[in-house]
C-alpha cells in the first residue's frame, strides 16, 4: 500500500528529495557520486544521547546526513526481570513488572494479576475489575501524555512538554490518592486490588475527564496545527501494514498503518467488551499518523473512563487468597493492550511457590525492531522524528 | 565640555566603554527575558531565586558558574583552533554594536557603508562556528558545523538583498542616513508595502542566521547533541552563548534601524531609548518563535531560502527600484 512512498535508500538519491518535491538535493547527490569520492561515517547515537530517552544505542552509517543503515543495539538496561520472576512469589512479581515500562505500571501489573488468576481459576469481584479498568485507562492516558510532550520536544518544540506534564500532574494527584504511589503504583493484587477507592475518587476522576478533553483539543491545535510539525512528520518513516505485521508491531505503530488491532477489542479482557470505544487508525503509517493515533487513543480512553464511572458497582475489591499462592501445574497466557502496544505474559507453573518460567512479550521490543527498515535512506534529522514516533520505553525493550 | 568630547583621545575611550556596556548589558537582558518569557508561556515560573527579585541575577550567577568550570580541551582536538573559535565568533558581534546609530549624531563609528559592514561582520561569526566544528574532533560537532555553514551561506543572500532594498530606498548605505529618512515607526508612503515584505524576509533570514528556532538545526539538541558546541565547556561555552544572545540583540538592532525607524519615536525626543524598546520587542518575537515552533529539517530550510526568500527579495529590489524611478 504505502510501500512505494518509502525512500528507496542508497540508489539515486531519492531520499534527498525535499518534502515539497522540489528535489534540490537529488542533483547534488548525483553530482557528488560522479565527482567526489565520499566515505561513509559511522555514528553511535546513544547509549547516552538526548533523543534515545534512556540508554538505547543506534549504530548508524551515514553518507553525509543520509542514513545508509541503522541498527538498534539493545541491552544497556537489561534487568533480567524474566529470570528474577522465577525466584519471586507470585504476588511479588507485580512489583517487578511495573518497572519494565515505568510510565504504565498499572497496565503491566494487571497482566500479571490476570495470568495468575487465570491459572488458579480465581474469580475477581466485579467492583475490582471495573476499578482496574478505570485505573488502567488513566495510566494509559498518563503514558500517552508523556509522549505527547516528548515527541514535539524531539522535533525541537519545547512547550508541549510542559503542558503535558501539567496535565499529568493532575492525573498523578488522583493516582497518588488512590494508590499511594506515583510511579510504581503496585495497586493490583492477585485476586483483586490493594484497597478500595477512597471516597470521592470517582468524583475527582469524573471532573478530570472534560478538563482533559479540552486540553487534548489544545494539543491538536498547538501541535497538529503547526505547519512545521506537519512538514517534519508527514510522509516520514512510513511503516506499511504488512511490514508492521511481519515485525510484530503493535499499538500506535500498527494502528497508524491502518490495522485496527487492539487486544481490548480483538480479545477482550476485564470488561472491555461491555464498554463502547473505537480503535483509532491512520491511513499512511507515517510519523504524523502515529502521533494522531496517540491522541485518538487518549480520547477513546476518556470515553471508556466515562462509561466505567457509571458502571462501578458496590462490593468487595479482593478475594481471600490462601496463605501460599501455588497455582496448579500448567501454563497460562494473557494478552493485554498496554499503552505502547500488545503486552503479553506467559507463565509456566510447576505447582510451586514461584513460576517455573515467566515470559514477557513487551510492545517496545517489537516496535523498535522496525528501526532498520524505517531508518534506511532517511536523513539524520528524520531519524529522530521516526524514533520518537515509534513511542518506546527503553526498559520495556530490555526488560 | 564639547571641546573635550571633540578630542579624539577622549572620545574614543568613551565610545569603546559605551559600546562594551551595551554589549554586556543587553544580551543579558535578552537572556533573562528568554528565561522568563518562555517560562510564562510554558506554565512555569522560570528563575526565581538569584538576585532576590524574580531571579534577575540568574544569568550573572550562570556566568560565575561558567567561570569556575574546568576548561576541557579534548585530546584529539586541534588545541589552538579549538581555543580561538569562541573569540572568532564573539568579536565580530561586538564590533557590530559600534556601527549602529543610537540616536541623532550618536553613531560610534559612522561609515558610508555602515549597513554592509555590519552585515559582513555578523557573517564572520560563521568562521568561528566552522573552526569550532572542525577542531572539536567530534562527529556531532562536524555535522552541526557543516549544517551551520550551509545554513548561514544560504541565508546570507536574502538577508543582504533585503537590506539592499532598504539602502536603495534610502539612497545610502549609511545607517544614520537610513534612519533619518524614516518616520518614527518606519518607512512611510510608497516604500511601506515593499519594505514590510522586506522586513519579513529580513526577519526570517536573520532568525536563520542566528541559528535560532525554528532554524536551530546546527545546535539541534535532540539530533546532534549540541552541534558544534558539543565539546565546549565552561567559559568558552559561555562565550558562544554570549555570541548567540549578542547576535539576537545586534540583528534586532539592525532590523529596527533598517525597517522600524531605529532611534526615532513619539512624544519623547528621539534617542537610544526608542531603539532599546524596539530591540526588546523584536527579541521578544525571537523568543516567542522558540517556544512555539518545532525545528525544520536542513533540506527544508534550504528550500525556504533558495526557492522562497531569494526570489521574493529579488522581486523586492525590483519593486523598490521601480518605485524609486517612477
Amino acid at each position: 500500500m504505502a510501500a512505494d512512498q518509502q525512500p528507496s535508500g542508497a540508489e539515486g538519491g531519492v531520499a534527498f528529495q525535499a518534502a515539497d518535491g522540489t528535489g534540490v538535493g537529488v542533483i547534488i547527490r548525483e553530482r557528488a557520486d560522479r565527482e567526489l569520492h565520499t566515505q561513509d561515517m559511522t555514528l553511535n547515537v546513544g547509549p547516552q544521547h538526548p533523543a534515545t530517552h534512556g540508554v538505547l544505542r543506534v549504530l548508524v552509517t551515514l553518507d553525509g546526513e543520509m542514513i545508509e543503515s541503522a541498527e538498534p543495539v539493545i541491552g544497556y538496561m537489561h534487568r533480567s526481570f524474566e529470570k528474577l520472576a522465577e525466584y519471586r512469589d507470585y504476588r511479588q512479581i507485580i512489583a517487578l513488572v511495573n518497572r519494565h515500562d515505568w510510565v504504565s505500571s498499572i497496565c503491566n501489573e494487571l497482566g500479571v494479576a490476570m495470568v495468575v488468576e487465570r491459572q488458579m481459576g480465581i474469580e475477581v469481584p466485579e467492583r475490582a475489575t471495573w476499578i482496574r479498568m478505570l485505573m488502567a485507562e488513566w495510566t494509559r492516558i498518563l503514558n500517552h501524555l508523556m509522549f505527547v510532550g516528548s515527541y514535539p520536544l524531539e522535533l525541537g518544540a519545547i512547550t508541549p512538554m510542559f503542558y503535558a506534564f501539567r496535565e499529568r500532574e493532575e492525573i498523578q494527584a488522583l493516582m497518588e490518592w488512590v494508590t499511594g504511589g506515583r510511579l510504581h503504583l503496585t495497586y493490583c493484587r492477585v485476586g483483586g486490588l490493594k484497597q478500595d477507592l477512597p471516597r470521592g475518587a470517582i468524583d475527582l476522576s469524573r471532573d478530570l475527564v472534560p478538563r482533559l478533553r479540552e486540553r487534548i483539543k489544545e494539543y491538536e491545535t498547538l501541535i497538529l496545527g503547526n505547519e512545521i510539525f506537519a512538514a517534519r512528520t508527514k510522509g516520514i518513516g512510513v511503516l506499511p501494514a504488512d511490514v508492521a505485521c511481519s515485525y510484530g508491531s503493535s499499538g500506535c505503530s500498527l494502528q497508524a498503518a491502518g490495522v485496527p488491532e487492539d487486544a481490548r477489542k480483538t480479545e477482550p479482557y476485564l470488561f472491555y467488551d461491555q464498554v463502547e470505544f473505537d480503535v483509532p487508525t491512520g491511513r499512511n503509517g507515517d510519523c504524523y499518523d502515529r502521533f494522531t493515533v496517540l491522541l485518538g487513543r487518549m480520547k477513546e480512553s476518556l470515553r471508556i473512563i466515562e462509561q466505567v464511572h457509571e458502571r462501578i458497582p458496590p462490593g468487595p475489591v479482593t478475594v481471600k487468597l490462601p496463605k501460599v499462592v501455588r497455582p496448579p501445574a500448567g501454563h497460562a497466557y494473557v494478552r493485554t493492550e498496554a499503552p505502547l502496544g500488545q503486552l503479553s505474559y506467559y507463565m509456566v507453573s510447576h505447582n510451586e511457590k514461584t513460576p517455573w518460567r515467566f515470559k514477557m512479550r513487551t510492545p517496545s521490543f517489537n516496535n523498535v525492531s522496525t528501526f532498520p527498515y524505517l531508518l534506511k535512506g532517511t536523513l539524520l534529522a528524520d531519524m529522530i522524528a521516526v524514533m520518537g514516533s515509534v513511542f518506546f520505553i527503553v526498559g520495556d525493550i530490555d526488560r | 565640555m564639547s571641546d573635550l568630547l571633540s578630542n579624539y583621545w577622549v572620545l574614543m575611550p568613551v565610545k569603546v566603554v559605551a559600546v562594551l556596556l551595551i554589549f554586556l548589558v543587553f544580551p543579558l537582558v535578552v537572556g533573562y527575558m528568554e528565561h522568563k518569557v518562555m517560562a510564562h508561556m510554558q506554565a512555569r515560573l522560570g528563575p526565581m531565586e538569584a538576585g532576590r527579585f524574580h531571579g534577575v541575577l540568574q544569568l550573572v550567577a550562570d556566568g560565575v558558574k561558567f567561570v569556575q568550570k574546568e576548561s576541557v580541551v579534548p585530546r584529539a582536538a586541534d588545541k589552538w583552533v579549538f581555543t580561538l573559535a569562541p573569540a572568532v565568533a564573539l568579536i565580530p558581534v561586538i564590533l557590530v554594536f559600534g556601527f549602529i546609530p543610537y540616536g541623532p549624531e550618536l553613531t560610534p563609528i559612522r561609515s558610508d557603508v555602515g549597513l554592509f559592514v555590519t552585515l559582513a561582520l555578523s557573517s564572520v561569526s560563521v568562521i568561528g562556528v566552522l573552526m569550532a566544528a572542525w577542531s572539536s574532533a567530534n562527529k556531532y560537532s562536524l555535522i552541526g558545523g557543516l549544517r551551520a555553514a550551509a545554513q548561514l551561506i544560504a541565508y546570507e543572500l536574502p538577508l543582504v538583498l533585503a537590506a539592499a532594498a532598504v539602502a536603495m530606498q534610502a539612497g545610502s548605505a549609511d545607517l544614520a542616513v537610513i534612519v533619518e529618512q524614516q518616520r518614527f515607526w518606519g518607512w512611510a508612503g510608497w516604500a511601506l508595502l515593499p519594505l514590510t515584505v522586506g522586513f519579513f524576509v529580513y526577519g526570517t533570514a536573520a532568525l536563520a542566521e542566528l541559528t535560532r528556532p525554528p532554524f536551530d538545526m546546527p545546535l539541534a539538541d535532540s539530533e546532534v547533541v549540541f552541534g558544534y558546541l558539543t565539546e565546549y565547556t565552561g567559559l568558552r561555552f559561555a562565550f558562544f552563548l554570549l555570541t548567540e544572545y549578542a547576535g539576537i540583540v545586534s540583528q534586532s538592532a539592525i532590523a529596527a534601524t533598517l525597517f522600524l525607524g531605529g532611534y526615532k519615536g513619539v512624544i519623547l525626543p528621539d534617542g537610544p531609548w526608542f531603539l532599546a524598546v524596539k530591540v526588546l520587542a523584536l527579541s521578544f518575537l525571537v523568543i516567542w518563535a522558540r517556544s512555539t515552533y518545532p525545528r525544520l529539517r536542513e533540506d527544508q530550510l534550504q528550500v525556504i531560502a533558495w526557492v522562497r526568500l531569494v526570489p521574493v527579495s529579488l522581486l523586492l529590489i525590483f519593486v523598490v527600484g521601480l518605485l524609486k524611478v517612477v
